[in-house]
């Protein structure tokens, strides 16, 4: 159908909970919430310390344009208010609240009212609601299009291709009433005239659900995706879809492309339908070291420790501890982090999967560059950087790599790909910044030798 | 209080290394080794263990001199010991077998810098060098059934019309490699069998081998118009040993798809070059060392364009 594949690998699927309905957990004395739990100005607190708050209270609001408002899922007294180090190496201000257990929710929620497209938009930033695929982007800004025209077709991820995860998978059964509604709010506010929702074919339960409620002519179409990790990245996502590369330093909406991951679009369907903004997450707990892995519900700021005891604690010491799956996730310092708006599984694993491979030479075997999705070249990237040469950097064009991490998966000599194209990424930008910078300066010189002549 | 350990992305990886490819390797090249001993009795086994045991000795004693970590352990010297030990005649003398294991590993992979740094073949180079400096041995074909140790022709001397040849065997007799030749190469039947197992472990792609061979059928075809000749071609010599084993090589050959094409094309045109019009009666060893030189051109030239990359 299309002319060129794009590559992956396929990783051991482990999805052991996809038939666990979620659990709820019951509330911890504690809850920290992070200000910046999506990309963007990190939200700005509006409780103080002493504060008695309740289930859907506003805690903190946007603090710009991308950026999103927080919501407090628990009753409670708002206990501090201080600096909290965030997996990413920076301190960001967070909101430790002291539960009451009574999970006392806030007068006055309602559905939002909504009427026009600008109602909608409005509607949409306050439901607190970020990409909940991982990426955690405001949704309010990529529902804010100047031209509806410009949208050709929505795309509703549901590929959940990353190993264990199965929070996506439960939202498109137990949820799926959710997913049509926000279907529903896009037709009618967005004026989409095609759906398209992709799920990779090792869910045949949310395939069948969501292909039984399509009907001819209603501009909502289900495809089946093979399941090949990354087929849920955004950009792999829109090409196997519709078909469009979405080129460098674009949008997907300049090649007509919106993709809402199917969590994010129940959770932003929840609050038009209830008035109540995202304060809970549904977790996946897995990994080697988890005694019972589970689907849980659990509210934002819930230290992840407490998931592992309700998933009977551990059957072997944890040694490593992820937010994410283990192609993409974010490795955690403690048990003491909390979940997040965009966590989708807290993952641990015994010392036997969190070893790390021992390095060996590079064999030149080619395989990270047959397994790139982007057609990039891992193993010249690695040679540049090690070289430090950021003019090849900029050819080998490394600023594309998404870090999905296929080359590192297949590599033979367990070389760190990713790390080093992370590392890479920098030492690009910092040469293209100083180019601009001499090529600016010596236009002022010039400028000034012109003046005085 | 960091408690666990934490890494980079990702925290799984698949299971194979750089140990578990040599491993198929070596087991990809034991019906060769199998069929050497029946062809050419027990010393083609003696001359192998010579090789692999040199080869890998002179590695480890290598890296102990330098102080850098010991590598035999990833199996790629005792790969390299076998590859020579089967481009070589079986009469060659043990310590000429032990002299191309050394120039293999110590001159042409580890002063390069080891595994994945060489560019050049290993195995191929030292068989080139011991060519140059043992020219008779190097040269003394045995060949199987005949009388004891009979010095004879290789098949692709006698289709050469050099004075001395002898009668061709048929092709039921190359195929099984009842012919004269270096000890892991003549018989085509066993190559193959351990080609296939490498294309189904994902070792090697088919690109190179199917350029390759197909290259030499389709330019001895053009060349001489008989089929049965350009079949002939195929299991002369060492092509398929070549082909499968030795061009397939991951550090001194391109690693993408369409760079692999054309280092095979290139290797059949040079390989037939130096058969019909060459000095030389077999060229194989010779056209993948001269590939081996142009590999980072080719891999460079056919490097994939990025995935929505825009030209900057």
């Amino acid at each position: 159908m299309f002319s060129k594949k794009l590559h992956g690998v396929h990783v051991p699927h482990r999805k052991n909970t996809a038939g666990l309905k979620p659990e709820r957990l019951p509330v911890t004395p504690f809850v920290t919430i992070p200000m910046a739990m999506h990309i963007g100005a990190p939200a700005k607190p509006v409780v103080s310390v002493g504060d008695e708050v309740k289930v859907g209270q506003l805690i903190a609001e946007a603090g710009g344009f991308v950026s999103s408002p927080i919501y407090s899922g628990v009753s409670g007294k708002v206990k501090k208010i201080d600096n909290l180090l965030m997996s990413s190496g920076q301190f960001v201000p967070a909101v430790t609240i002291e539960t009451d257990g009574l999970q006392a929710v806030l007068e006055g929620i309602v559905p939002p009212k909504a009427e026009t497209l600008q109602e909608f938009g409005d509607a949409v930033r306050r439901s607190g609601v970020v990409g909940l695929g991982g990426a955690g982007f405001p949704t309010a800004v990529k529902l804010t299009v100047k031209e509806l025209s410009a949208i050709e077709a929505v795309i509703i991820n549901g590929a959940e291709c990353e190993p264990y995860i199965t929070s996506d998978t439960r939202t498109m059964i137990d949820d799926a009433e959710l997913i049509w509604d926000g279907i529903a709010l896009l037709q009618k506010y967005l004026q989409v005239k095609r759906i398209i929702i992709g799920i990779e074919n090792n869910k045949p339960e949310c395939l069948n659900i969501h292909r039984k409620k399509c009907v001819p002519g209603g501009g909502v179409e289900v495809k089946a995706l093979p399941a090949m990790y990354p087929q849920g990245a955004e950009k792999v996502l829109i090409y196997n879809t519709i078909g469009r590369v979405v080129p460098e330093g674009k949008l997907p909406l300049d090649v007509g492309a919106v993709v809402l991951n199917c969590t994010t679009l129940a959770a932003l369907a929840r609050y038009m339908k209830t008035g109540m903004p995202l304060v809970e997450k549904c977790v996946t707990v897995d990994g080697s070291a988890v005694q019972t892995p589970k689907n849980v519900i659990a509210p934002i700021g819930t230290p992840v420790k407490a998931l592992f005891d309700f998933c009977g604690g551990f059957k072997s010491e944890p040694q490593k501890v992820l937010y994410g799956g283990p192609m993409m996730g974010l490795a955690l310092p403690d048990l003491d982090a909390p979940v997040l708006k965009n966590t989708n599984a807290v993952l641990a694993f015994n010392e036997k999967d969190a070893g790390l491979p021992k390095e060996t030479n590079c064999i030149r075997c080619g395989r990270c560059v047959g397994a790139c999705p982007f057609s990039l070249a891992p193993v010249d990237i690695e040679t540049a950087f090690r070289q430090a040469k950021p003019e090849e950097l900029e050819i080998l064009k490394v600023n594309l790599c998404m870090e999905c991490g296929c080359c590192a998966y297949v590599c033979p000599a367990n070389r760190p790909l990713v790390q080093v194209n992370k590392l890479a990424k920098v030492m690009l930008r910092d040469y293209q910044a100083a180019q601009k910078a001499a090529a600016e300066m010596l236009k002022a010189r010039d400028a000034k030798k012109e003046e005085k002549k | 209080m960091s408690t666990m350990k934490v890494s980079v992305s990702p925290h799984v990886k698949d299971s194979t290394s750089t140990t578990t490819i040599m491993r198929d390797v070596l087991i990809a090249l034991c019906p060769a080794l199998v069929a050497s001993a029946l062809i050419f009795g027990a010393r083609a086994l003696l001359v192998t263990a010579v090789c692999v045991a040199v080869a890998v000795g002179s590695e480890w004693a290598y890296e102990k001199l330098v102080k850098k970590p010991s590598t035999t352990g990833d199996l790629s010297a005792a790969v390299t010991g076998v590859l020579l030990a089967f481009n070589l005649p079986v009469g060659i003398p043990l310590w000429q077998a032990a002299f191309g294991s050394i120039t293999a590993v110590i001159v042409v992979k580890q002063l390069f810098g080891g595994i994945g740094q060489n560019f050049a073949n290993p195995a191929i180079t030292a068989r080139i060098i011991m060519l140059l400096a043992f020219s008779s041995t190097m040269t003394a074909w045995v060949i199987p059934g005949a009388a004891d140790a009979v010095s004879g022709a290789t098949p692709l001397v006698i289709l050469k019309g050099v004075e001395g040849g002898g009668t061709l065997p048929s092709l039921t007799q190359m195929f099984l490699g009842l012919r004269g030749g270096c000890l892991g190469e003549t018989s085509a039947i066993a190559l193959l069998l351990g080609g296939a197992y490498l294309l189904v472990r994902r070792v090697i792609s088919w690109h190179t081998p199917v350029a390759f061979i197909g290259t030499v059928f389709l330019f001895t075809l053009a060349v001489g118009g008989n089929v049965q000749n350009s079949v002939y071609e195929i299991l002369s010599g060492g092509l398929l040993i070549g082909a499968f084993f030795m061009a397939t090589d991951y550090s001194t050959t391109p690693n993408t798809d369409w760079g692999r094409i054309i280092f095979g094309v290139g290797c059949g045109l040079i390989t037939v070059l130096i058969r019909v019009w060459g000095s030389y009666p077999e060229g194989v060893s010779f056209s993948i060392l001269l590939m081996n030189i142009l590999t980072p051109y080719i891999a460079k030239a056919t490097r994939k364009k990025p995935f929505g990359g825009v030209a900057a």
